[in-house]
């Protein structure tokens, strides 16, 4: 219990150093920190459900007891946002939690055993790389009409994300498996799954979590240009829908600039700031110990 | 065998698996959802309070079946639908009902090729030179500069960044039209005022997926020139006391644009997605626009045959550059290692 203590403070103590040592790391993770809070936090005090019509008076620009200003459709902005973000958030780390765990699981698998099964996989990733996923996601949505499942999208996001990871371990690992220590490591005894864990995964971690970030965006990103053009799960709350109500309404022109710049904003501001922890984490990586 | 004529037959290959790969997920995605798209017609008919017995209704079915190519077993539809996509036939679209999918795409994609080939080809080529520039005076105000507009820019989605450019420019400042690729009324012909018409209205798109695509580029070659320029030939040449703009051009540009040419194909099809929307955005009367037609009507022949064109048009834009690149790299040429 104690060893555990000492190693979460010591861990917490690296992280805060790495913080203070990278401005954008510092910037990035702050927002990130904020909207996280946002969106998981402050939905369990929503006095009452956004995501329900005529809950509070219709078109009301920001001001005191709404923050955010309330839809024509009589929703309160500033809940219906922190509902959205919840289900944007939890998208995105879904699919690149899943996508980043098979594509580097592939990814190391090819890299190591070669062959066949190297040669089937990068084949594989390379085709799915080239095939354009959007207008398929498209075709794939519009056939639910509407009211695909979040989760459905979900799992086909991730089957346009895994390629991307594998292709790039696999080629770490065939520059790593020609370095010395990993010889050294060889020779003295390690097995492959210990060389994996304990040589190559501490030294490419950085640049696999800055994928994971990366993922995040992209699936955020994906599912918000579905919703965009009317084909996602309409019925719930997310960045993307929250934009489509809006296009659906007119807000713009009506002069309702409230209702479209609150997802907007916060698209550009969540995916800056995501941006920003991916940029300091792939530098991290290209400067610390791989380079080819 | 020479490696370049080796290099060349692999990509063919892996071109035509491609195309395959991808015409086979439009083919067999709409078999899996329960829609079934001679229903959704024939409800059409007679939600108009036309009768029918069942006599003609069953008629009607076959002639539709026959239409829309639904007969024959799976396997016989697969390849009928393999044979007609690869000569550019999709068969026939629900809203707009006797015309064919290959007519209207062919109405809407000039438009998309117009807007995406000047778009991705100027903001590479812009974003190459400011990259390299950015990249080797690195420590200049004006290249952190760029670096901050790079990162506050890129990240952004395209359609996001269409409706900031909606509301500044239409809404706010009204300088730029909101709908159309040209003013109505006129047609399609080679004067001055179509062809500045033109210009005008498409070019809150075009700045769209330039700005966009200009942030990347800037990024991606601001680090590769940075690395390059740390490499001891680099240093070599800095000492011996070579011109600067020898050492920019031949030691760095040169090295530093091979990655972006392969960066460039795989960056063809998020491009393409992005293009798409920022066409429904601007209602641009390319493919993004017949996309959404399609989906907002649930016309899946014509969601089928826009798919299967976006894999076939992506693929062969990928292959053309890749053909092009043995050209531009000596290694590929002498080398039998690559690929």
């Amino acid at each position: 219990m104690r060893k555990i203590k000492k190693r979460l403070a010591s861990a917490l103590r690296n992280f805060t150093f790495l913080l203070m040592s990278d401005v954008k790391l510092l910037i990035g993770t702050t927002v990130f920190v904020v909207l996280v809070v946002l969106g998981f936090i402050f939905p369990h005090f929503s006095p009452y459900n956004p995501k329900r019509w005529n809950q509070v008076p219709r078109d009301i620009p920001p001001c005191w007891k709404y923050p955010l200003g309330t839809t024509s459709l009589g929703q309160d902005l500033f809940w219906l946002l922190t509902f959205a973000l919840q289900n944007s958030l939890i998208l995105g780390i879904t699919v690149a939690t899943i996508s980043t765990f098979v594509g580097v699981l592939l990814g190391l698998l090819a890299g190591y055993k070669g062959g066949y099964l190297d040669r089937a996989l990068t084949f594989l990733s390379d085709i799915f790389i080239a095939i354009p996923s959007f207008p398929i996601l498209v075709m794939l949505a519009a056939l639910f009409l509407g009211r695909i499942h979040i989760l459905m999208l979900a799992a086909v996001l991730c089957l346009f994300n895994w390629p991307w990871p594998a292709k790039q371990v696999r080629s770490m690992i065939l520059s790593l498996r020609e370095r010395t220590f990993i010889e050294t490591a060889s020779f003295s005894g390690f097995g492959t799954i210990e060389i994996i864990l304990k040589e190559v995964i501490p030294l490419i971690s950085p640049w696999i979590f800055a994928n994971f970030i990366n993922t995040v965006l992209v699936a955020i990103g994906a599912e918000a240009g579905l919703a965009t053009i009317g084909v996602s799960s309409l019925e719930e709350a997310t960045l993307g829908t929250m934009i489509y109500w809006a296009l659906r309404y007119q807000a713009m022109f009506r002069g309702h600039w409230w209702w479209i710049s609150v997802p907007v904003v916060t698209i550009v501001i969540l995916f800056i700031a995501l941006f920003l922890i991916y940029m300091s984490f792939s530098e991290m990586f290209s400067i610390g110990g791989y380079k080819k | 065998m020479k490696a370049s004529v080796r290099y060349i037959i692999s990509r063919i290959v892996s071109y035509i698996i491609t195309v395959w790969i991808g015409l086979t997920i439009c083919f067999i995605l709409p078999r899996f959802v329960p829609i079934d798209p001679i229903t959704v017609i024939l409800s059409r008919v007679t939600a108009m309070g036309a009768y029918m017995d069942p006599e003609t209704y069953q008629k009607m079915r076959e002639t539709l079946l026959h239409i829309f190519g639904l007969e024959g077993s799976f396997q016989e539809q697969y390849f009928s639908f393999l044979s007609k996509a690869i000569t550019g036939d999709f068969g026939i679209s629900i809203t707009v009902f006797p015309s064919k999918v290959n007519d209207l795409i062919a109405r809407a994609l000039p438009w998309t090729i117009l807007l995406l080939a000047t778009t991705t080809l100027i903001s590479w080529i812009f974003g190459n030179i400011i990259g390299l520039l950015a990249g080797y005076y690195r420590d200049r105000k004006i290249s952190k500069a760029l670096q901050f507009f790079a990162i506050s820019v890129y990240p952004i989605p395209y359609y996001v960044m269409a409706l900031i450019f909606v509301f500044i420019f239409c809404y706010l400042f009204r300088i730029f039209p909101l709908l159309g690729s040209k003013g109505i009324g006129f047609e399609v012909s080679l004067s001055f005022e179509f062809i500045s018409s033109v210009i005008y209205h498409s070019f809150l798109p075009a700045l769209t997926l330039f700005v966009i695509n200009l942030g990347w580029w800037i990024l991606s070659m601001r680090a590769l020139t940075i690395n390059i320029s740390e490499e001891d030939y680099v240093k070599f040449a800095e000492i011996k006391g070579l011109d600067k703009r020898i050492i920019l051009n031949k030691y760095i540009f040169r090295n530093a644009l091979l990655p972006q040419i392969t960066q460039l194909t795989m960056a063809l099809s998020t491009i393409f997605s992005g293009a798409i929307l920022t066409e429904f955005i601007f209602s641009y009367p390319g493919l993004g626009q017949l996309l959404w037609m399609a989906v907002s009507s649930s016309d899946i022949y014509l969601l089928m045959g826009i798919t299967s064109l976006s894999v076939i048009a992506v693929s062969t834009a990928a292959l053309v550059i890749d053909l092009i690149y043995p050209l531009l790299d000596p290694r590929i040429r002498y080398e039998a290692k690559q690929i």
